[in-house]
């Protein structure tokens, strides 16, 4: 025992300076960046007209059509400043410095003129044409191997942030395939480059080696200690994140859904769920797809879920009622227009069917495939969005089960279906049968609709959609 | 003529890591490519991506490319001065704006594209355009066609067969042109008539021109033969070989990066929101029960995007909050008819529920979204 600790010491004060030696070293680096410190640029640049160059064509003026930075802002070589067209020519004027726009010599719809000034820049007076520089002590790696433009020959084209992003990663950019314009190197070329690197960012040079694990004979208690510390700890490299918050104005179909939202909060909802075997249902549609296809037809389940809600509400009716502002007056609405909630590009739409009463299951079928087409192309009309009266939000097609919606005023009760599931039960006769089952989550006003009702009217709803045949009795 | 795969063309170079290199060379200097795709988006991607990504100093290259039926509208133009956007959208046809400058355009596979990328000290558009009247010619010599100032190409002195943009950037260029020969004329004329009235905007008008096809003037000339002729004429020019290379806008191992790029030109922001800032000026003629009321309508659009909305009711025809919630619900939204049409409807429903109301509502918002 002494003897193994005399030897797992002895290898451990080996590798303890080995592993110190090259913390040391890091932290030396680590030192050496935290005292890194920058030259920013005050006004004490000076500034150059940045004259507008030859177009090619003999073509002397041009109209200003569209500036992409302002006075203030800084620029990179080859960022582009302006868009300018002339004769159907639309010529894009990139920066030839890095520096800060002191003045626009045009505003848009102007004509400028060709080797006239177009913008001043205000530049590094101390470096001219050079990128911002970064003053460190004793860099680890070549101060070239960063700023140095010509690479091979080939120009290493990348902003001053993105310089510096690299030699704080010690990443020489000659290493970076650039993604951006002309091959430029961009902050998230570096970024991928970093992610790829396996595990720990350690610094090239010195090598920092993992110290091949001791003979096994006698050293298993030990040797898992040993391994522990014979692997570097990684070093918390702070790695730069150039995410950025972004704020963006409420509006189009977001404010729609913030004052929709908004006006449902005074509604107090009441929710109450349950499950339907569709067996039956999935059965009979499987028969009728392709006859409705025949006809031209999509056939989903919505048709029939939308039919029995309105046979449920023709006992039910005041799930299809309005409630006026103050409370006073409860409107029960002739026409069942059934909205159906739709998931488009911009956002959630609920387009309605209109008088499902008198409707036939197909009648629905065509009426949502045209809802569906014109909802996409988000080409609905006014008439197609408003006069809902109850709602059936499919949200199962996406996923989900149970769910809790939000009615939609000024309707007074809606149904969010979730996905149909293929799950055991057990029939009449206690033998378990592969069921598909889908659970409905329902949403209503408490104000004027009361748990009891609206459990009725699940159970109805439900009974037709478990059992279809029995809608046929009751259609009208 | 031999159409090669793009890979073998690959083969056949050196592949560097720097998607600029000699990427797809070949011997000489110039290259012929193809699109297989009839997406007007995605071939506006590869001359973007063409553009920012190869080395135009040792070939330059002439792309040939045709679209499914679109209207394409110049860099700095509006599209509700320029075409029929209800019938576009009616009609299934897809609006594109184009990074070139110059007016508006309707294609379908009956109407070439060219585009002829050099680097922008070899920009000349004089020089294209002559080569293909001159490749028109070898192939139909009766046919009377030729460049005028304008960069337009005339048939029979009289009627417009081909319409010219240009694109400078700081180190490429390209130049590309339509050419018509089999397209459909009447769409082509009820497309590009907008019905907008009381716009008033900086944006680059187009020029109205009569228009023939090539087809019209010898029944034996397709698309096909043309941009062969094109092509041949091409090769001689630039002492290459006579074949065009198939591409695959949608290839990302060949095109990295070509899917954003795609994306990009399909985006509301570009396609309308690149408009340059207008006013729309205009009396609604509201016929309501018996009367026809008279109501002004004036918006600043600015980024596609209303900035002010006024609009002029008589006094208490609407609620006065309902009417604030409309403009205040207008000023910031897309001048857009489905976002409009959301609002509306949404506002609708949180308001106090009144036939009358509704009716009056419903009325002032269609005729509103008309003008979108």
């Amino acid at each position: 025992v002494c003897i193994h600790r005399v030897r797992s010491c002895s290898s451990i004060r080996f590798i303890k300076s080995k592993y110190v030696c090259v913390f040391d070293k890091s932290a030396l680096k680590f030192s050496h960046q935290q005292r890194l410190f920058r030259t920013s640029p005050v006004s004490c640049g000076q500034i150059v007209q940045f004259k507008l160059s030859d177009i090619g064509e003999g073509i002397t003026e041009v109209t200003v059509k569209e500036w992409y930075i302002k006075e203030g802002d800084s620029v990179s070589q080859f960022d582009s400043i302006c868009e300018v067209q002339s004769d159907k020519a639309s010529v894009t004027i990139t920066s030839r410095y890095d520096g800060i726009i002191r003045k626009l010599h045009y505003s848009i719809d102007d004509i400028a003129f060709v080797g006239k000034p177009l913008v001043d820049i205000e530049i590094d007076a101390s470096k001219g044409v050079a990128p911002e520089e970064d003053v460190v002590e004793t860099p680890p790696m070549s101060h070239e191997e960063h700023t140095h433009q010509e690479i091979k020959g080939h120009k290493t084209l990348a902003t001053p942030a993105v310089r510096r992003l690299a030699m704080e990663n010690n990443i020489k950019l000659s290493e970076i395939v650039g993604t951006g314009k002309d091959n430029r190197i961009l902050k998230e070329d570096i970024l991928n480059y970093l992610a790829k690197q396996t595990g720990a960012i350690l610094p090239p040079s010195p090598k920092a080696e993992i110290v091949p694990p001791l003979r096994k004979t006698e050293a298993v208690p030990a040797a898992p200690k040993d391994k522990a510390r014979r692997i570097p700890v990684p070093l918390s490299r702070p790695i730069a994140f150039s995410g950025k918050d972004k704020t963006e104005p409420v509006t189009g179909f977001q404010k729609a859904m913030v004052k929709t939202m908004s006006a449902a909060l005074k509604i107090p909802h009441f929710g109450y769920s349950d499950e339907i075997d569709l067996t039956q249902l999935v059965q009979l549609r499987e028969e009728l797809k392709p006859l409705a296809e025949t006809r031209g037809v999509k056939l989903s389940f919505m048709p029939f879920f939308i039919k029995a809600a309105s046979l449920g509400l023709l006992q039910y009716p005041i799930l299809n009622a309005s409630l006026d502002e103050n409370c006073q007056n409860v409107t029960y609405k002739a026409s069942h227009n059934i909205g159906v909630a739709m998931d488009t590009e911009q956002g959630l739409i609920v387009p309605n069917v209109k008088n499902v009463q008198v409707c036939s299951v197909f009648d629905i079928a065509v009426e949502l495939n045209r809802l569906q087409s014109l909802g996409s192309a988000g080409q609905l009309g006014t008439s197609d969005l408003t006069g809902g009266t109850f709602t059936l939000s499919n949200i199962g097609t996406i996923g989900g089960t149970y769910a809790k919606p939000v009615i939609l005023p000024p309707e007074v009760a809606i149904g969010a279906l979730g996905k149909i599931q293929v799950l055991p039960r057990f029939n009449g006769k206690g033998e378990v049968f592969k069921a598909r089952i889908m659970n409905v989550s329902w949403s209503a006003d408490h104000r004027i609709i009361d748990g009891a009702t609206m459990a009725r009217f699940s159970n109805l709803w439900k009974s037709y959609l478990e059992n279809p045949a029995s809608m046929l009795l009751d259609l009208k | 003529m031999v159409l090669q795969s793009f890979k073998n063309c690959l083969r056949l170079s050196c592949v560097l890591r720097t998607p600029k290199a000699c990427f797809w060379s070949t011997a000489g200097g110039g290259l012929i490519i193809q699109s297989v795709s009839n997406d007007v988006y995605q071939n506006l991607a590869v001359e973007d991506w063409i553009h920012d990504h190869m080395d135009l100093e040792k070939q330059q290259i002439l792309f040939l490319w045709r679209n499914s039926p679109a209207v394409v509208i110049g860099r700095h133009q509006n599209p509700w001065q320029e075409c029929n956007l209800r019938l576009l959208r009616q009609k299934n046809i897809k609006l594109a704006r184009r990074r070139s400058g110059g007016g508006t355009v309707y294609h379908d596979l009956g109407n070439i594209n060219l585009t002829f990328f050099t680097t922008r000290k070899k920009y000349e558009r004089m020089g294209n355009l002559k080569l293909i009247v001159k490749a028109l010619k070898a192939l139909r010599p009766q046919l009377d066609v030729h460049v005028t100032d304008r960069y337009d190409i005339l048939l029979d002195r009289q009627y417009k067969i081909s319409g010219t943009a240009a694109k400078l950037g700081r180190t490429s260029a390209y130049h590309h042109c339509t050419l018509l020969c089999n397209a459909d004329k009447s769409v082509l004329s009820s497309v590009l008539k907008s019905p907008y009235k009381g716009l008033k905007s900086n944006a680059t008008p187009s020029v109205p021109a009569s228009v023939k096809n090539l087809f019209e003037e010898d029944a034996s000339l397709t698309s096909e033969m043309l941009l062969d002729a094109i092509a041949k004429e091409y090769a001689v020019q630039h002492q290459i070989d006579h074949h065009i290379i198939l591409i695959n806008p949608a290839d990302e191992t060949l095109l990295p990066g070509i899917s954003n790029k795609t994306k990009e030109l399909q985006t509301w922001e570009w396609v309308y929101g690149k408009t340059p800032k207008f006013s729309i000026s205009a009396c609604l003629n509201v016929a309501y029960k018996d009367s026809v009321l008279d109501v002004k309508v004036n918006m600043d659009v600015k980024h596609g995007r209303i900035e002010v909305c006024n609009i002029d009711l008589p006094e208490q025809w609407l609620p006065p909050g309902l009417y604030s919630e409309l403009v205040k619900g207008l000023t910031g939204s897309k001048f857009c008819p489905n976002e409009t049409t959301t609002l509306v409807t949404t506002l609708l429903k949180v308001c106090p529920q009144d036939d009358e109301l509704h009716s009056r509502w419903t009325l002032l918002c269609e005729n509103m979204i008309r003008l979108m």
